[in-house]
């Protein structure tokens, strides 16, 4: 029987079935960070329960602390950092708090620790988690209560997905990068297309991607509804998976963690990468995007009552005008950081547009390194100096910062952000606040320019 | 623990939430979310909808308008919660008194969300859903009734039927603790770990 990776993923982890249709199935990593796992700490207190195997999971600050120094910024956001702690001491869990030369954006100190490698189930209180598909592994976001359970019993009530195939086959043009690739494959499923589906990309501009690229692909798969994401495992991935702390330690062999060619999905997209190009969000849901060469929709673009409606709504939380071209949109606001991009190869290609350049007047650019690892990697190739040359803020810690306006970096109330992040949600970034999601180099691009730019003018 | 009663039947006044694609972002504001605890998250719910920069309360919005105000049933658009895994999100709905949504589609995170805490979201189809939105707008107050059992739902006199999978059926029929039932299972897991050979099994480096 033909299977894809997705079914032999979630096969290789079944406890058993449970009577009323789900199955329980085994949890090999488990991740915390400081705000979806207090609640689920208290319920095992509550109902007099321990952790079933503390040495299988991590516990990080990323999502409340301040990016411009190790102390927290506010009682509150010390309140979490510290119960999350206390928590971790009691249980006797691994924590990468502030300070440690480990700590970093969760699904970016993962990877560098060497903790995901190909054939793993990894479960993690943040929709993000879909990251781990990159490597082959199921990676999948959970809420709090689903974190007591998994502390509880190393195991997770499932239901079993249906799975899509999407092909993105043909090389991409220059200056079109994994974010638009991705951001492509949410404007033509949809931002709920995929929900209810567990997502295998497949094609040469997948198989062509390193994996930062392959994890950006598969980190905003959520913007699409899916629970999970994954990509076959190959020589790309092998490769990744030497040189960490956690390297060699674990293997989940005795499969082929790739679908068997004569798998059957459920259902199948094909996009060719010849048709991709640099692309920015205007409006406030994820597939609402177009070419950076383009121009805002109008409401002459759509038949219905209901999608007319729903531009508008769109344009005026966005302050944009029908029909107005994408390079005339100028912003505020310039950030690079996020579990999407954030990485040592995401502050390359950032550092290449803005080499001996620099920030327009007026514009606030700040970047956020994902981890302290990849901070001093930065720093020792160069990459601070010459984003502190070009005018950027360089952040001395790494956090989730003005993606989700957790800590103290709130864009405010009409602000206008050029965002290398994952969501352009109404008040994502700060209440009222303008998010226009894109690459980090088109980021760059925009922070230079003042407004939109396309990043292919800037050779 | 809540939700320890059996629920078969969920009736109320329903309001309509058209809009597609509201995301947890929406449905609860970070800045409700520096918290250690579930309680306390009613006034968070659909903050920057309902309460203007001020703190006052935006006349426009459907639950600050009367019938709706008393409304425990949301007629909601396609691919509601969307976006971030923040259970907060439910906790805070259910806080606010909301027994139901019933829409065309949910967020996957969301759903599992919401079945823990009683929450239930009835998926029913694009025509059934605009017909629930305009019984909702239109009808002064009327309610509607949701039926776990039978999966259906009854509104002005017109039944029609609703998607739920099993298991969620009965969690939500029996409020049951997952933790608890699942620890029933504790020898399988056991079985199951003692398969794993020593690379399959996850140790992180404190």
């Amino acid at each position: 029987m033909s299977r894809t990776l997705y079914d032999k993923l979630v096969d290789a982890h079944k406890v058993c079935d449970l009577p009323d249709g789900d199955i329980l199935i085994y949890v090999d990593f488990h991740i915390m960070n400081e705000y979806t796992s207090p609640q689920a700490f208290s319920g095992l207190d509550t109902k007099g329960l321990g952790v079933w195997r503390p040495e299988a999971h991590l516990a990080v600050i990323d999502h409340v602390n301040a990016t411009r120094s190790s102390e927290p910024h506010d009682a509150a956001s010390k309140l979490l950092i510290d119960n999350l702690q206390a928590n971790c001491t009691k249980h006797g869990i691994a924590f990468y708090g502030l300070g440690d030369l480990r700590q970093g954006i969760e699904h970016v100190v993962v990877p560098e620790q060497g903790l995901v490698t190909p054939g793993m189930l990894i479960a993690c209180g943040d929709s993000h988690t879909t990251t781990y598909g990159a490597y082959g592994a199921l990676g999948f976001g959970i809420g709090t209560s689903e974190v007591e359970h998994v502390l509880a019993t190393q195991t997770l009530r499932y239901k079993r997905m249906k799975t899509i195939r999407v092909m993105v086959d043909g090389d991409t043009a220059p200056g079109v990068t994994a974010k638009d690739i991705i951001m492509k494959v949410v404007q033509v499923v949809g931002a709920g297309g995929a929900n209810g589906y567990a997502v295998e990309f497949a094609g040469s501009a997948i198989r062509g991607l390193d994996m930062a690229g392959r994890m950006t692909v598969c980190n905003m798969a959520v913007e699409l509804g899916a629970r999970a994401a994954l990509i076959a495992a190959d020589e790309i991935t092998e490769a990744a998976l030497q040189g960490h702390p956690h390297s060699g330690q674990f293997a989940f062999k005795g499969e082929s963690w790739v679908s068997d060619p004569d798998a059957v999905f459920d259902k199948k997209f094909t996009i060719s990468g010849a048709d991709i190009e640099p692309l920015i969000t205007w409006g406030t849901s994820p597939d609402q995007s177009i070419p950076i060469t383009g121009n805002v929709p109008s409401t002459l673009d759509y038949a219905s009552p209901k999608a007319k409606a729903a531009l508008e709504r769109s344009l005026q939380y966005m302050g944009l005008s029908e029909g107005q071209s994408a390079r005339s949109i100028k912003i505020d606001t310039a950030f690079i950081g996020s579990c999407t991009n954030s990485r040592i190869e995401d502050l390359r290609e950032a550092a290449k547009v803005l080499k001996g350049r620099h920030v327009a007047t007026g514009v606030e650019a700040i970047v956020v390194p994902g981890s302290a690892m990849t901070r001093i990697k930065a720093e020792a190739e160069g990459l601070r100096d010459i984003f502190e040359a070009a005018g950027f803020e360089w952040r001395p810690e790494a956090g989730c910062s003005m993606c989700l306006a957790m800590n103290d970096d709130i864009a405010m109330d009409g602000e206008r952000v050029a965002s290398s992040t994952n969501r352009n949600f109404e008040g994502r970034q700060g209440r009222g606040a303008r998010t226009h999601l894109m690459s980090p180099a088109m980021v760059a691009a925009a922070a230079v320019a003042g407004h939109l730019a396309d990043v292919r003018d800037f050779k | 623990m809540k939700n320890k009663q059996m629920m078969k039947t969920i009736r109320g006044i329903a309001a309509p939430l058209p809009l597609a694609n509201v995301d947890t972002d929406v449905i609860m504001p970070k800045r409700f979310l520096i918290t250690i605890t579930r309680e306390g998250l009613g006034d968070g719910t659909f903050a920057d909808l309902r309460f203007d920069n001020e703190g006052g309360q935006r006349p426009d919005f459907i639950l600050n308008k009367s019938p709706w105000t008393k409304a425990s049933i949301l007629v909601v658009g396609d691919n509601f919660g969307c976006g971030s895994s923040r259970e907060h999100a439910v906790w805070g709905m259910r806080q606010l008194g909301i027994d139901a949504c019933v829409g065309t589609s949910f967020a996957g995170i969301f759903y599992d969300n919401a079945r823990k805490n009683g929450l239930a979201l009835p998926v029913v189809s694009p025509a059934t859903r605009d017909a629930l939105l305009q019984f909702s707008s239109d009808s002064g107050g009327g309610e509607i009734s949701i039926d776990l059992e039978s999966r259906t739902i009854t509104a002005g006199g017109t039944t029609a039927p609703f998607e739920m999978d099993d298991a969620t059926q009965t969690a939500l029929i029996r409020g049951r603790d997952d933790t608890l039932d699942s620890l029933e299972y504790a020898a399988a897991i056991r079985d199951f770990e003692a398969r794993l050979n020593s690379k399959m099994r996850v140790s992180v480096i404190k």
